[in-house]
């Protein structure tokens, strides 16, 4: 006689995949760009919106978006939040800002860090520009962007990005 | 104005009125999903001269573990442009399921035309670690049994039970891949005997390398349309006069093997057996499930199967059950049947089993 025994409520499966990462050939473009210190968007041929990165097509017209497009340095925070909540891994001090960008030129904001000023001083419509890592940290991501700072110009209009917020 | 064949269920007329499919291949190294579909969706809609503003309803097939990442089919939609909005649907299986659905929704009036897709980049990942996940996750997943192993276990019990010899697993690799050198689509195509084929050495015994089906990245659409709709951008519709689908216990110890009782099912649901079969394209991605469902469907002699090389030609998952409806509902249209059966499988070893009849009418 096998003796009563407390049911199995949980078992532990563990489960770890690999992947490749298919960038595809749009983001191939942003991606080799950050890895020069320049951001490169892709403009639709119908709606002529620039998007950065762009991942091949225009979500609107489900279009190539194969014009390639130099953006520069500099853009306009959108949205912001305020991190007060450490968490493991955390490599930055808090409170810090995390904040939508759009770079001058284009129609889509990203996310980006913003730092070399207080966070309460933070607001939308602040002029940013990136700051990028030393030339021989450059690499095919975002990390290449160290952080976005003030340029100190006048905040923008809020008309000049209400479409983006 | 011509009428449509009588159809088994559904209250309006719905065809197939256009087939695309991306080169089938190893690797696709260089474009994303989104770039792999979208000359699909250009070729799919061209063919009828149509736009996607001309389309109702939008589904799709796909899995986000082949990607390994979530809402991948989210993403995908930016490859049609979504704009203005319109109704779209995905299902995490074989985008035949997809077409089912978008069937379904063709039922009601006021949705005219559908555009159905599927899509799967198999090189992504390790697939014979990605597809034991379908298993159930408590007694078979944590084992990773890979689909190689657990199709060999099913290849064996065929033998055991006497009803086909490694010969018969070989004769319909030769067929497949043969055919396959007409289909410019192929990944895999040759011209070799079933002698030839016996030399190779097991991958996973009784399984052979003819047998196992290639790892594909691919994509695939369809344009459905209802009643005169599919007149007005087709010459001659593939019109869907049955379409069903069964499934299977999840546990393949639960089943007989050798047997697809949910194929024969949705076949006698879908109508299969009233009238002559001209082409039958069977979803077998392993050589040995072809004979499986040609014996649950009870196709006789005189039916070419999988004239297109079927899934041993290429096993785009996610796409590969389409695509035999694709190609069984284009040898409709350019008139080279009147009659066709369609089938595509999803889950491991033919759990779930989808059947369409496509005939092509007077
Ligand atoms: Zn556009």
């Amino acid at each position: 006689m096998a003796e009563a025994r407390e049911p199995v409520t949980t078992l532990d499966t563990p489960i770890r995949l690999e992947y490749l990462f298919s960038a595809g050939i749009a983001q191939s473009k942003n991606l080799r760009g950050l890895a020069e210190g320049r951001f490169v968007g892709q403009r639709c041929p119908v709606c002529s919106k620039v998007y950065v990165p762009s991942r091949g097509s225009c979500p609107v017209d489900g279009v190539p978006t194969d014009e390639e497009v130099a953006l520069g340095n500099t853009g306009t925070v959108t949205t912001f939040c305020v991190v007060n909540v450490p968490f493991a891994g955390q490599s930055i001090e808090i409170p810090y800002i995390v904040a939508q960008v759009l770079l001058d030129g284009a129609d889509i904001s990203f996310m980006g860090l913003i730092q070399e000023i207080p966070a309460d001083q933070v607001r939308m419509g602040l002029r940013v520009e990136a700051v990028w890592v030393e030339p021989d940290q450059l690499g095919p991501s975002m990390a290449s962007v160290k952080h976005f700072r003030p340029t100190g110009e006048p905040d923008a209009e809020y008309a000049s990005y209400k479409d983006y917020t | 104005m011509p009428t449509p064949p009588s159809a088994r269920g559904g209250r309006r007329p719905v065809a197939v009125v256009s087939f695309a499919q991306a080169q089938n291949q190893r690797r696709e190294a260089h474009r994303n999903e989104v770039e792999t579909l979208m000359p699909v969706f250009a070729d799919v809609l061209g063919k009828v001269g149509i736009t996607k503003d001309d389309v109702d309803f939008i589904c799709s097939g796909s899995t986000d573990y082949l990607v390994g990442g979530p809402f991948s089919f989210v993403s995908a939609l930016d490859a049609i442009g979504v704009w203005p909005p319109r109704r779209e649907s995905h299902v995490e299986m074989d985008a035949a399921w997809a077409l089912y659905e978008a069937w379904v929704v063709l039922q009601e009036d006021g949705v005219d035309a559908a555009l159905v897709y599927g899509f799967g980049k198999s090189s992504l990942g390790d697939l014979s670690r990605i597809v034991a996940l379908q298993l159930d996750p408590y007694v078979m997943a944590p084992l990773w049994p890979d689909p190689v192993a657990l199709a060999a276990l099913q290849a064996r019990a065929l033998l055991d039970a006497g009803k086909a010899s490694e010969e018969d697993f070989a004769a319909v690799a030769a067929r497949c891949r043969r055919s396959a050198l007409d289909n410019p689509m192929a990944q895999v195509a040759y011209d070799r005997t079933v002698d030839e084929l016996m030399t190779e050495d097991y991958v996973v015994a009784p399984l052979r390398r003819h047998a196992l089906p290639p790892i594909t990245d691919g994509a695939a659409a369809i344009v459905l349309a209802a009643g005169d709709k599919a007149f007005e951008w087709a010459e001659r519709p593939a019109w869907i006069t049955g379409i069903d689908h069964r499934i299977e216990t999840h546990s393949p110890g639960g089943r007989d093997l050798t047997l697809s009782p949910s194929t024969a099912m949705a076949g006698r649901l879908a109508g299969v057996q009233d009238g002559r079969v001209d082409v039958a394209e069977l979803h077998a991605p392993f050589a040995h499930q072809e004979l499986i469902l040609a014996q649950a469907l009870d196709l006789g002699e005189g039916v070419s199967v999988n004239p297109s090389g079927g899934a041993l030609a290429a096993n785009a998952l996610m796409a590969g059950g389409l695509i035999r409806i694709g190609e069984a509902a284009s040898r409709i249209m350019d008139g080279r049947a009147d009659r066709a059966v369609a089938h595509a499988t999803s889950g491991p070893l033919l759990q779930q089993n989808l059947v369409a009849v496509l005939e092509g009418g007077r």
